[in-house]
């Protein structure tokens, strides 16, 4: 291992990482300052896209370099969320609509009437 | 490792415990428990995300498995949570 990377592949990982951290960072404070549910769902996703992707990038730069071979298992972690996230998200916005109809709330749109499922 | 790579990693670890904050916020406050389901999603993405950070920051390739068991066990928590909240149990 040798412990020196070039100056432009450490500016490559700065840029990629502080990018990544930036965003997340915007899609947590969305998450805090978004009025409704339905809408707060929206903004971690940022996180879980650009933020993910823009700090392992960033490790797979620097560690191919300073390892001196293609350490590229570190992408396993964003493809792994890319495939979690959106099943997380569709089930809590499910399980959030079905509450809210449970609740008899009246800015969710009604079940469609050729379904007898209240979660649909 | 150059001055400037480390100064914006150590950048990118406050921006993510400040972003965990806000999600630790949001957990708190609610107002609903899908809330809190939604901010804990957050909250171990931006972990694992710091994590990785951490691996960088050190030169240790012991950080990735932790950052992708965190990944996986959050994914599991959380859509429990979520077919919880939905069913009022899990494993029916």
């Amino acid at each position: 291992m040798n412990a020196t990377s070039p100056a432009w592949v450490d500016a490559l990982t700065a840029t990629l990482v502080v990018t990544g951290a930036i965003t997340a960072l915007i899609g947590s404070f969305g998450l805090l300052r978004v009025k409704t549910f339905f809408q707060r769902v929206h903004p971690p996703s940022l996180v879980a896209t650009v933020g993910t992707w823009g700090v392992t990038l960033g490790t797979v730069v620097q560690s191919s370099f300073v390892t001196a071979r293609p350490y590229l298992h570190a992408v396993l972690i964003p493809i792994f969320i890319a495939l979690t996230a959106p099943v997380t998200t569709t089930l809590l916005t499910r399980a959030a609509l079905f509450r809210a109809r449970q609740r008899g709330a009246s800015d969710v749109p009604p079940p469609p009437a050729s379904t007898n499922n209240p979660a649909v | 490792m150059s001055p400037l790579l480390t100064w914006a990693l150590l950048f990118a670890i406050g921006c993510l415990t400040v972003a965990m904050m806000f999600a630790l916020i949001r957990m708190v406050v609610g107002p609903r428990a899908e809330d809190r389901v939604l901010a804990f999603d957050c909250l171990y993405l931006d972990t694992m995300l710091v994590i990785v950070t951490l691996g960088l920051l050190y030169r240790s390739s012991s950080y990735f498995e932790a950052a992708l068991l965190i990944a996986l066990f959050g994914f599991v928590a959380s859509s429990a949570m979520a077919k919880f909240l939905a069913r009022g149990e899990i494993i029916e």
